[in-house]
Order: structure tokens, then C-alpha cells, then sequence
């Protein structure tokens, strides 16, 4: 397997070349974009009887067999800041897509807040959450949700349609979205002419008419073969480098989830097992399940420097080659092979620790191992 | 129960067990019978009680039908529409009407289809039968306009809402399994006999396929499509306007083709209500037992329902919005909309020139009447003893024996084995629907012609079944069968029921045994394709599985494919003892008696009208009867409307 082929290894120069891009969460000023607090819901005839009771507890199978019901999201909270990319990953069951089907409320949540820019959107009547959903969120959803009727055209520039744009400006702005995706000459096909990764752009092309402020993606690329769906990552990226949208990313398939995510959140059986940067889950799993996770993930492709730095020993030759702590490590290792000399860690221009070259290798041959 | 359960404590193979207690029950009923036949019997009885009062209630809405706004309302407004589609007919004139469906059929279908159309329409008057068709065009388009207006709503709001198709839907199987005539004799109770009721009957036979398709349409677009316009802040109406209905319409095209069907079919019925039209032409010759005559007239009715059918099948894909309009294409359509229109215009100002262009030109006329009763009679010469035998051994080995034994054994007794029967085909639901469907024929003093009926039914729906069944097996198993077959089961679905009676009267002159011979093939072609598409949708993984483990062809069939297609052929019975009871009713026409025989005579003559309704009453019970103990049976889950959404 040489290092172009290896989708791991591609994936890591995209990390690397997003770290330093990577806005600052919080930033400690205002409020974030969109605010999850202790977000429920539960399917099920007990659906408004059961959070608060000691039944939430119960394990699945009991909870239905007493219920009838069964609890999806279970008190989730998490926030997205302006600008980011922000991926909940989970396996299939794990309540991922009722969760961002809760966020816009195409499914209702039983209990908790969902705040967009500080407003509670559970709060809205049904012509404000329109008035949301037609002008602040997007969505792009795993099996297109084209309408097969109309032409990629009329495809797009339904949500402005909607909203009772003039026919003119609302083809010129799809006009413009078509060709923002790269499917110029392909406005008067109809949907079923086109692959699944053209049909994923027009689907991409119809959330960005809107304008949104938050764009939701429904696993947007799980129905698609591998090789496009690396395609329309790259698409992803490129997008937010140049419209800068937060967005909202679902997926299952981790490889993703660590290539676009600013921040990920892991999700099973409904409840957030582990919340942090990609470098975080993959050096720091919170517990089993995502160690099992990250267990093949090549270390050395994800982390980071200071995940492997030591301490500055008194006797430590302090002339090796330099590299910020946020330096992909495979990154260090042609260094590390032209030099004895342990690494020099810096932050801020100041030194923060040393890498031995076994620390190095340590972190290549971990990541392999299972392999 | 402790007797099921007796054999089963004494350590038998609880199968066998409980055949031995089916062979037991068996064997009490027919001991019983054996004893006590003759005695508790229910014979007919011209003067029951029920009848005369039943005659009171129709003299009393006959004086009064006028005051009774709503009737006369609806009644006066379905005769406008009626006689407002016969003054446009009439306006038209048959150039106006020939250029008219020529113009759809180009419009719709291309010029193959406008010729195709022309010649169907031209060939009704060529037959001179043109007044007679053009009086059914209009009833029928009357009724149909009616049903889609009621229809279509409906079913849009069945598709949007579960809880409104959980109330529609088990009404909608109720008058699915109503025969055609059990219609007819309450609504000549409240409208009189007449054009109007007549209308009134078909629309409301019309209007479940419009319902029931218009829902399945709405429900089957695809939950992403209707998720994503949500998504983007589409209101309920837009959702539908611009999303359910467009992805929706090919399918409403196929309720509006069946609506047509439908309501063609049950229009030429209501000529036993009084109706004009070529149901008339067909029930004068058959009265008169004129073969040549009654062919001819079905004929027309044939040819008509052919060219509604193409006409409305191309309509619906040419509804279709994925049908491809390019900027190039609208100029061409346009240009073809006006020459269309303009070629009707034209015929209908040339038809003013005629003397009397309502009525086809009496030059040009053909009839079929004495070379159709030429073969006929060549027919009854050569093999009327031939088909004589056939008819009487049928009667004497099997529907004598049945009849007798229904008629003689007593009422209480034949209900006891059918619910015993319902109780172990379906449980005990449908155990109690019989039983009580039963207790009220008795009480409407009917018993003895309802199990006369009863009798046929069972022996005809028995012949279907296996005909069916052995059709079905063949064509699902043998490609170049099913090629044969298809374009003629085709046809057979597109036919009115009343043009079945025609051949068989021909063959075999009125008697029971034409009836059943009539239904027969009316009701064998969707039971063969039931059983066909049964077997055939059975997985191909199965089929090659079995293959590979070396199952012969005839283990493959007997092991596999009928046992797997159990539920398809159980909806197949159900299909066909719907169908076989429709038409045994209608075979009253040609000489079946018993209940569909009070019905016809109660349209006929005043005093029987009690017997009559009572007699369609006692239809409906034994349909509900016979649907719900094959129903029950794992068949037919009830319908599309409640499922799925």
C-alpha cells in the first residue's frame, strides 16, 4: 500500500491542511450558531410520560416490552460555533438522523431546547418554523430527496419557488448554484439521467440556493460508491473554504467524520459517548466503544506532536529540527530519520516539550498493528 | 374446544388428531342430514310478510319522493349532467364526435391511435347502433365526471391522512364486493327507475377504484421527495401541489382509466333499471333470446370499452410530467392542439350540412344479426346435442345433488357446517359475520333461493379455481403460454360483464348452466393472473436454491413455488368468488333463477319490487358472507388504502 493510494494517508495531509485553518470553538465570544440542551426524544405511546421516571434507564428490549416506546436521543447537548464543521458519527440505530431530524423539527423532539443563534426553535409556530426552514437551514439528505418531476433546474430553484421568488432572479441563483457545484450544462436533465454523485450535487446545489446559515447533511454520501463519495468531500471542503457555512455533518463511516470534522461528536443508542476534535477521539477514546472505533485509525496520520512530546529532560540536545506542536507526526518522520537528535516541539515560538524518534515510530507501527 | 382438545390428552400426533375431530364433525353433519332432511326446511314463500311491507315503504317514497329535497335535488342534477353531455354529443353530430375522439387519440397517442379510435367509433354506426352508444357515452361520462369530482378528493385526502383511510378503506371493500345489482334496488327505491338513477348507480360503483388509486398514488411518492420539500419550509398545500400530485398523476391516470371501466361496465347494467342504450339493446335481444341481435349490441359495447381504454391508458402517460417536453416538442404540440381542435370544429359545422347528423347515415349500415344467427343455428344443429349433454350432466351430477341437499337439509343445520367451516378457514370473525349474514337471509324469507344461488356460486367458483388455478400454474411456469394468453386476459378485463352472456346463451340457450358458464369466464382471467404473478413473484434466490438441491421441476412447483405463493392464490379465491357471485347474479338474465332472478323481476314489476329488494339484500349478505371466510384465510390484506403511508 504505498501512501498516495492509502485513503489514510490522504486523509491525514487534508487534516493537516485544515488544522491551522480550524476556527477557534467559542472564541469565547457570543453565542453559538446552534445550541443542543438536553435534547430527548422518545418514540413510542409513552413518549410524554416517560423522561423523568426511573424507566429511562431500562435496557431497550425491557423499555419496550414495558413501554411500548423507545428512547432515540437521550439527553443530548452540544453546540456548533459559527463557520464550523461540525460531524456527529455513529452506527446505524445510534439516533444520528433522528437527532439532526430533530434540529429542524421534521421530527418533533419530546423534550429539551434547540437554539439557533440563541432562539429556541421548538418554541416557533409553524409559519416562523417555515419561515427557518425556508431562509436559515438547509439539507441535504442521503437518498437525494430530488424531485423526479422536475428538472435539475426547477430541482434547485424549488425552495426559492417556494418562497415566492420571481421565476427570473430565482434561475439566475440557480443558474449560479448549478454551476458552483460543477454541473453546468446539465440544468434542463431530470434527475434520473444523472449518477448518484450528480444527483448528490444538485441536492448540494438546492441547500446552498437558500443562502441557509446552518446546512444539515444526512449522510450525504453513504449511498454513493467510494471513489465519488471522495469526490464530493473534497466538493464539501472546497464549498465551505469558499461560501463558509456551518454545517451540521451526519455519518457512520469514521474515514469521513475525520476528514470534515472540525469537531465530531460520537453517538450510540441515542446518548453522546464522546465529544471533541478528531486528534481528541483518536488519542484520547472516552471509553471502549470508541477505542474500537479509532482502533485502525493510523495514528500517526491523525495526531498530532504534542500527543507524543515528553517533557524537556536537563540533558536533552536541544539542536534538532524544529516543528510546531500542531505538525501531523507522520509529517516529522523524514526529519526524525536524517537526525539522532530528539524533535524540538514549539508553541507561540516557545519550546513545549521533545519527540524521540521511537516516539515516532511507536505511533506508525500502533496504528498498524491491528492491521 | 374439549372436543378438539379430547384426541389430543390421548397422546395422538395432534395433526392427525385434529383431523380425526374435522372427520368426526364431518360425519355428524352428514348423519344429521341424512336423519333429519325435509324437516325445519324454509321453502319459498311469494307471500311472505316482509315483501308486502316492503312494497308499503316503496308506495309511500313513491307519493312522497317529490317533497324529499335532497332526492329530487340529486336526482334532477345527475340527469342535467347526462342530458347536458347528450346535447353536446348531439351538437357534435357523428363527424363532430368521430373528429372529437380522433383528435384525443392523436393528441394522446399519436395517429395510430386516432385512426385506431375512429374506427371503433365509426364501426358502432356502422352496426346502427350509434344512438344506442352515444346514450351510454353520455350516462357514462355523466357518472364518471361525478365519481373523479368525489373520487379524487377523497383519495388525496385517504393518501394524506391514515386516520381518514382507516375509516374509508373497510367501506370501500364492502362495495367492492357488492354485485352490480344489489345497487340497483334501494336506488330505485329512492330515485325511481330512469336515466338519472341509472347515472347515480354507475358513479357510485365508479367511484372506489378513483378513491382507492388516487390514495395508493399519494402514498407511493417517495418519502425523501415529500422529506426534502419539507425540509425547505414547504406548507401542506405546497407539498401537494408541487410534490404529491405531479409524482402522483400517472397513477391518478390509471384510477381515472378504471373509474371509465368500471362505470362502462356497470352502465349497460342499468338497463334493467330503465336505462337507454346498448345495455338495452343487449337485455331486448336476450328477452327475445335473438343471439345475432345481443351479439351485435355487445359487440358495440366491446368496441367501446376498447377504445375508452386505449384513449384513457395514453391519456395517463401522456399526463406523465416526466413525459419530456423540450422547447422544440411544445411548438410541434401546439401546432397539433390547434390542428386538433380546429379539425372538430370543422366536422361539426360540415355535420350542420347534414339532415339529421345525430343519427349515423342509414346508407352505410351493416349488421351482423342474421350471420351471427346463421352460425348459431349452424352451431345448435351440428352440436346442440353435444352441448345439450354437457349442460344436463352437469346438472344432474352436480348442481341437482347440491341444490337439493342446500334446500333440503335443515336452515339451522347448513348454518351450523358454515360456521364451523368459516370458524376453520378464518377463525371466529369471520365465523360470526356468516353465521349472522345467514340469519338474516332467513329472516328476509329467502332461504331457499339463497342457497339456490348459493349452489351455483360454489360449483362455479369451485370450476374457476381449478380452471384458474391450472392456467395460471401453466402460464407462470411456460413463457410462450403466457405470451398467448396475456393479450386475450387483456381484453377479457376490459369487457363489460354483460357481454360474457352473450356466448354462453349462444352455446348452451338459457338455464342455470349458462350462468355458470358465463361467470366462469368472466372470473377465470384474474384468477389465472393472480396465480401467475403469485408464483412468479416468488424469490428467484428460493427458486435457484431449491434448483441447486435438485428438486425436479414438478417438486420445485409442489414444493416451493405454491406454498410460497399461498397468499396470492388465497386473494385468488377471494377474486374469484367475488366475480363468479357478481355474475351469477346477472346470469339471472339468461335463465339462472333463484335471487338474481326476484331482483330483475322486482325492477319489472311493481308488485314484486319488495321480493326484489329484499333479494339484493340477501346478495349482499351472502357476498359478505363468502368474502369473509376467504378473506380471513391469510388472504387478502384489506387493501392498499390502509397500508403503508
Amino acid at each position: 500500500m504505498t501512501a498516495t493510494t492509502d485513503p489514510a494517508a490522504v486523509a491525514a495531509t487534508d487534516t493537516e491542511s485544515r488544522l491551522d485553518a480550524r476556527p477557534r470553538r467559542g472564541g469565547g465570544t457570543g453565542t453559538p450558531t446552534l445550541g443542543v440542551n438536553h435534547l430527548w426524544k422518545v418514540f413510542g405511546p409513552a413518549e410524554h410520560k416517560l423522561i423523568g421516571t426511573p424507566d429511562v434507564d431500562l435496557a431497550r428490549d425491557e423499555l419496550r416490552r414495558k413501554t411500548g416506546s423507545m428512547i432515540a436521543i437521550r439527553d443530548v447537548s452540544f453546540q456548533v460555533w459559527p463557520g464550523e464543521v461540525f460531524v456527529v458519527m455513529g452506527l446505524s440505530g445510534s439516533g444520528k438522523s433522528t437527532l439532526v431530524r430533530c434540529i429542524t423539527r421534521l421530527i418533533e423532539p419530546t423534550a429539551g431546547e434547540v437554539l439557533l443563534d440563541g432562539d429556541d426553535i421548538r418554541k416557533a409556530n409553524a409559519e416562523k418554523l417555515r419561515e427557518l426552514r425556508r431562509r436559515r437551514f438547509s439539507m441535504v439528505f442521503q437518498h437525494f430527496g430530488l424531485l423526479p418531476h422536475r428538472r435539475v433546474l426547477d430541482n434547485v430553484a424549488y425552495p426559492l419557488e417556494i418562497r415566492g421568488e420571481e421565476k427570473a432572479a430565482r434561475y439566475k441563483r440557480a443558474h449560479e448554484m448549478i454551476e458552483l457545484v460543477g454541473l453546468k450544462g446539465h440544468a434542463d436533465s431530470y434527475p434520473d439521467q444523472l449518477s448518484g454523485g450528480m444527483q448528490q450535487r444538485v441536492g448540494l446545489a438546492r441547500a446552498l440556493a437558500v443562502d441557509p446559515e446552518v446546512m444539515l447533511f444526512d449522510e450525504p454520501f453513504s449511498a454513493l460508491d467510494p471513489l465519488i463519495r471522495r469526490d464530493m468531500q473534497n466538493e464539501v471542503m472546497r464549498l465551505h473554504r469558499e461560501v463558509g457555512k456551518t454545517m451540521v455533518f451526519i455519518t457512520h463511516d469514521l474515514a469521513e467524520a475525520l476528514r470534515l470534522g472540525d469537531h465530531i461528536v460520537i453517538m450510540r443508542d441515542g446518548k453522546v459517548v464522546q465529544s471533541g476534535r478528531p486528534e481528541e477521539l483518536v488519542g484520547a477514546p472516552a471509553d471502549d466503544y470508541v477505542a474500537d472505533f479509532v482502533r485502525d485509525v493510523p495514528k500517526a496520520n491523525v495526531l498530532t506532536l504534542r500527543w507524543v512530546m515528553r517533557p524537556v529532560m536537563p540533558d536533552d540536545a536541544l539542536d534538532g529540527p524544529e516543528f510546531p506542536a500542531t505538525t501531523i507526526i507522520r509529517r516529522s518522520l523524514h526529519a526524525a530519520i536524517e537526525t539522532d537528535k530528539p524533535l524540538r516541539v514549539v508553541e507561540d515560538g516557545r519550546l513545549i516539550g521533545v519527540v524521540d524518534r521511537w516516539h515516532i515510530l511507536a505511533a506508525i507501527a500502533g496504528g498498524e498493528r491491528e492491521a | 374446544m374439549t372436543a378438539i382438545t379430547a384426541p389430543a390428552a390421548s397422546g395422538l400426533d395432534p395433526r392427525t388428531a385434529r383431523r380425526l375431530v374435522y372427520l368426526a364433525m364431518a360425519a355428524a353433519a352428514a348423519v344429521l342430514y341424512l336423519v333429519l332432511a325435509g324437516q325445519s326446511t324454509l321453502p319459498h314463500d311469494e307471500e311472505y310478510p316482509l315483501f308486502g311491507s316492503l312494497n308499503g315503504v316503496k308506495a309511500w317514497v313513491d307519493e312522497h319522493r317529490n317533497s324529499i329535497l335532497v332526492f329530487s335535488l340529486i336526482r334532477e342534477g345527475v340527469g342535467g349532467l347526462v342530458g347536458f353531455f347528450e346535447n353536446v354529443i348531439a351538437a357534435l353530430g357523428w363527424p363532430g364526435v368521430l373528429a372529437a375522439t380522433g383528435a384525443l387519440g392523436a393528441i394522446f397517442g399519436g395517429w395510430r391511435l386516432a385512426v385506431m379510435t375512429m374506427l371503433g367509433m365509426a364501426a358502432i354506426g356502422l352496426l346502427g347502433l350509434w344512438t344506442s352508444g352515444m346514450d351510454t357515452l353520455a350516462q357514462m361520462l355523466a357518472a364518471v365526471v361525478i365519481a373523479l369530482l368525489i373520487g379524487i378528493p377523497l383519495g388525496i385526502i385517504g393518501g394524506r391522512s391514515k386516520r381518514f383511510a382507516a375509516v374509508v378503506t373497510p367501506i370501500l371493500d364492502v362495495m367492492q364486493i357488492m354485485p352490480t345489482f344489489a345497487y340497483l334496488a334501494p336506488l330505485t327505491l329512492l330515485f325511481s327507475i330512469g336515466v338519472s338513477t341509472a347515472a347515480i348507480a354507475t358513479l357510485i360503483y365508479a367511484i372506489p377504484p378513483a378513491i382507492r388509486i388516487t390514495a395508493l398514488g399519494i402514498r407511493a411518492v417517495p418519502d425523501a421527495s415529500v422529506e426534502a420539500a419539507q425540509s425547505l419550509g414547504s406548507t401542506r398545500w405546497q407539498v401537494l401541489r408541487k410534490v404529491q400530485l405531479p409524482l402522483a398523476r400517472r397513477t391518478i391516470g390509471i384510477g381515472v382509466n378504471q373509474t371509465i371501466m368500471m362505470a362502462l361496465s356497470m352502465v349497460v347494467i342499468t338497463a334493467v333499471i330503465g336505462a337507454p342504450g346498448l345495455g338495452a339493446d343487449v337485455l331486448r335481444a336476450l328477452q327475445q333470446v335473438n343471439v345475432g341481435l345481443a351479439f351485435q349490441a355487445g359487440l358495440a359495447i366491446v368496441i367501446l370499452a376498447i377504445v375508452l381504454d386505449r384513449l384513457t391508458d395514453r391519456a395517463g402517460e401522456w399526463m406523465d410530467p416526466r413525459f419530456r417536453k423540450t422547447d422544440a416538442n411544445k411548438a410541434r404540440r401546439r401546432l397539433l392542439y390547434l390542428a386538433a381542435l380546429g379539425t372538430v370544429v370543422a366536422a361539426t359545422l360540415l355535420a350542420r350540412g347534414l339532415p339529421d347528423p345525430a343519427e349515423f347515415p342509414e346508407a352505410v349500415k351493416l349488421s351482423l344479426v342474421a350471420p351471427v344467427n346463421d352460425v348459431i343455428k349452424w352451431i345448435t344443429t351440428n352440436f346442440g346435442e353435444g352441448t345439450a349433454s354437457i349442460k344436463d350432466a352437469f346438472s344432474v351430477v352436480l348442481l341437482n345433488p347440491l341444490e337439493g341437499v342446500l334446500t333440503s337439509a335443515p336452515w339451522w343445520l347448513v348454518i351450523g357446517v358454515v360456521l364451523a367451516l368459516a370458524w376453520l378457514i378464518s377463525g371466529v370473525r369471520a365465523s360470526v359475520v356468516a353465521g349472522v349474514c345467514l340469519v338474516l337471509v332467513v329472516l328476509l324469507g329467502l332461504w331457499e333461493h339463497g342457497m339456490q344461488t348459493l349452489a351455483s356460486v360454489l360449483i362455479a367458483t369451485a370450476l374457476t379455481l381449478i380452471l384458474g388455478g391450472i392456467l395460471g400454474i401453466l402460464s407462470a411456469r411456460h413463457d410462450r403460454f403466457r405470451t398467448i394468453l396475456r393479450p386475450i386476459l387483456d381484453a377479457a378485463q376490459t369487457m363489460p360483464a354483460f357481454v360474457y352472456l352473450i356466448p354462453a346463451v349462444a352455446l348452451f340457450s338459457p338455464s342455470r348452466f349458462t350462468a355458470i358458464v358465463a361467470a366462469l369466464v368472466y372470473a377465470i382471467p384474474p384468477v389465472i393472473r393472480l396465480v401467475d404473478v403469485g408464483i412468479r413473484t416468488v424469490p428467484a434466490t428460493i427458486v435457484e436454491a431449491a434448483t441447486a438441491a435438485g428438486s425436479t421441476s414438478r417438486q420445485l412447483l409442489w414444493k416451493v413455488q405454491l406454498p410460497l405463493s399461498r397468499r396470492a392464490l388465497l386473494v385468488a379465491a377471494n377474486q374469484g368468488i367475488v366475480m363468479v357471485l357478481a355474475m351469477v347474479v346477472v346470469g339471472a338474465l339468461v335463465g339462472a333463477g333463484a335471487l338474481g332472478y326476484d331482483v330483475i323481476a322486482g325492477f319489472a314489476q311493481g308488485e314484486d319490487f319488495g321480493k326484489g329488494l329484499a333479494a339484493g339484500t340477501a346478495i349482499v349478505l351472502l357476498g359478505i358472507m363468502l368474502d369473509r371466510i376467504t378473506q380471513g384465510a391469510g388472504g387478502r390484506p384489506s387493501t392498499e388504502v390502509a397500508r403503508g403511508g
